[in-house]
């Protein structure tokens, strides 16, 4: 049991009367990584997670977490999990050691084992300080990494954290990011999203939702080799707006060439293979008589990705209404 | 017995609420003055009468142990009643509608052991309430008529308890059924009015929560009472509304 994938849905459907929220999710989660699950607003991200915590009953197909079918009223499935909802609500009369507590001893702890963990927590999300506050006082960051602590005191098998760097400052963010990583060794980590540069700078593998369906998934350098064509930069020498328009033109007809953008001077070109790319675009740049003080080939991003699959979905979608 | 894990550290978390939150100081202050009033009130209704009514002469029977106990009843029972609502109507609406309800539930918590904490607070918080309101209620006419029966005064307390419960119980089933605090409080207040209209019907009011008193009153005046009949049919309310709250709410999306 404990070498299977830490999540498993087969056929995962959640439809709210006429809305697909989710609609026959196949998702394997290894166990040991940070897993990004990203998508649009609307997406299904929280329906999954929400399906996952057992907040929710799927309409159709299932969920497991290590084994444990996911639903609600399973605390065999919650005893795997912690969690942090996208908006995460408090006993405002609570003190912020007390909801560490409380959560350690409802997963079991006790004694000198729980202090232990609980101010273990406390100083990992830096509120050893205010620890002895009541929650209601807590600023909207610090109730955040509060929600980071509740969900890590435990020390779960799975963290799930939706959205958990929305109402975070830049340091906020910085250290939460910092923290997923470090729990790597010791948790797997769901992780949903949509801003792509965190996904990039933690996460080990992810999966593309898309209008309540997995548009793709796997290890994240995979899906940057296998959908993200190389993008080369071109920087002109001042002064030759003909000869660029002429090269823009010419690179928008060929075949050859995935998207043409001029922007501040600076022509930036998507092509399909990088052999051919490399070659004729040198050629084109010849042809067309510009002179360049700038030629890089740069590396493909997950917004690259993410726009390329979630983008492609759209223009199908509209094409078809 | 998964369904009950967590219930003992849930039940200790409510109760610190209810203390935290001055909900449980309130309520057992309101009923301590509930309980010692209500005899001061029958002892003193005669002089208030008269300074009220001036030279109009309106006769007032002479105060009795009896007008001591049927005042502290018919308060308790108005008063607490309404309490008993206030205390239910949020319990399990307000966590669903403040998302504290998610919290809890993403836990290892069974949701009987989320419910079960809760009605047991709810129970505790109107126990320590109605003991103190009947300790003062018995102090207060030992002091102004005449001790009443320690053993009598008592079971009126219990029987009071378990009618104040059981509109705690109504309400707190329409607080899981709904996510509104609100509609709750309303549910809970058209069955204080109706089993109160219906309980005027002997025939049935024997069965229902406002069919304590009599009991009650028999007791604490020192005389016999048969309670079996009433509060087997409270204690099958209870069951009742309970079995239907934890029906419906452990099914329920959050």
């Amino acid at each position: 049991m404990t070498d299977g994938p830490i999540v498993r849905t087969i056929g995962l459907t959640k439809r709210y009367g006429p809305i697909v929220a989710l609609d026959g999710l196949d998702l394997e989660v290894p166990r040991g990584v940070v897993f990004g699950l990203l998508g649009p607003n609307g997406a299904g991200k929280t329906t999954t997670i929400r399906l996952l915590t057992g907040l929710a009953r799927p309409t159709a197909g299932r969920a497991e977490v290590a084994g444990v079918a996911a639903g609600p009223d399973t605390p065999e499935l919650q005893r795997r999990i912690g969690y942090l909802d996208q908006d995460p609500r408090f006993y405002g009369w609570m003190r912020g050691r007390e909801l560490l507590e409380l959560v350690g001893r409802l997963h079991g702890l006790r004694g000198a084992r729980l202090r232990d963990r609980v101010a273990d927590t406390l100083a990992r999300v830096g509120l050893s300080d205010a620890a002895e506050r009541r929650i209601g006082g807590y600023s909207g960051g610090m109730r955040q990494r509060l929600g980071i602590g509740q969900a890590i005191v435990a020390e779960p098998e799975l963290l799930i954290l939706d959205e958990p760097v929305s109402s975070l400052d830049p340091e906020g963010r910085r250290d939460l990011l910092a923290l997923v990583g470090e729990l790597r060794a010791s948790s797997t980590v769901v992780f949903s999203t949509h801003v792509l540069g965190d996904v990039e700078r933690v996460c080990d593998r992810v999966a593309i939702l898309d209008h309540g369906r997995l548009v793709t998934d796997g290890p994240l350098d995979a899906l940057l080799d296998e959908y993200a064509g190389p993008v080369y930069r071109l920087d002109p020498e001042p002064g030759q707006p003909a000869q660029v328009a002429a090269l823009v033109a010419a690179l928008d007809a060929a075949d050859w060439v995935t998207t043409v953008v001029l922007d501040g001077g600076v022509v930036s070109v998507s092509v399909r293979d990088p052999a051919t790319g490399g070659r004729a675009l040198l050629a084109a740049v010849v042809d067309a008589g510009v002179a360049l003080v700038g030629f890089e080939r740069q590396r493909p991003t997950l917004e690259d990705v993410f726009l390329r699959l979630v983008g492609r979905d759209r223009d199908r979608d509209g094409a078809a209404a | 017995m998964s369904g009950l894990a967590g219930f003992g550290v849930l039940l200790r978390k409510e109760l610190l609420e209810a203390v935290r939150t001055f909900r449980l100081p309130i309520v057992v202050g309101l009923f301590a003055v509930v309980g010692i009033g209500s005899p001061l009130l029958a002892r003193f209704t005669p002089e208030i009468v008269e300074a009220l009514a001036g030279d109009m002469g309106i006769p007032v029977p002479t105060p009795t142990v009896e007008a001591a106990i049927d005042q502290l009843l018919k308060n308790i029972a108005q008063f607490g009643g309404l309490t008993a609502i206030l205390l239910a109507m949020g319990s399990v609406a307000a966590e669903k509608e403040r998302g504290t309800a998610a919290l809890l539930l993403t836990k290892p918590v069974g949701r009987a052991a989320f419910l079960g904490a809760k009605v047991a607070a709810l129970g505790l918080v109107l126990l320590a309430a109605v003991a103190v309101a009947t300790v003062g209620g018995w102090i207060y006419t030992a002091i102004l008529f005449e001790a009443p029966s320690v053993g009598g005064f008592a079971g009126l307390g219990v029987l009071v308890w378990l009618s104040l419960f059981a509109y705690a119980v109504i309400t707190f089933v329409a607080s899981t059924l709904t996510r509104s605090a609100l509609a709750a409080a309303g549910i809970g207040f058209v069955a204080l009015v109706g089993l109160g209209i219906a309980s005027a019907f002997p025939e049935v009011g024997r069965f229902l929560p406002p069919g304590l008193s009599g009991p009650a009153r028999a007791l604490a005046l020192g005389g016999g009472a048969e309670v079996a009949v009433p509060v087997s049919a409270a204690v099958v309310l209870l069951v009742a509304c309970l079995g239907v709250a934890w029906a419906a709410f452990r099914r329920q999306e959050l």
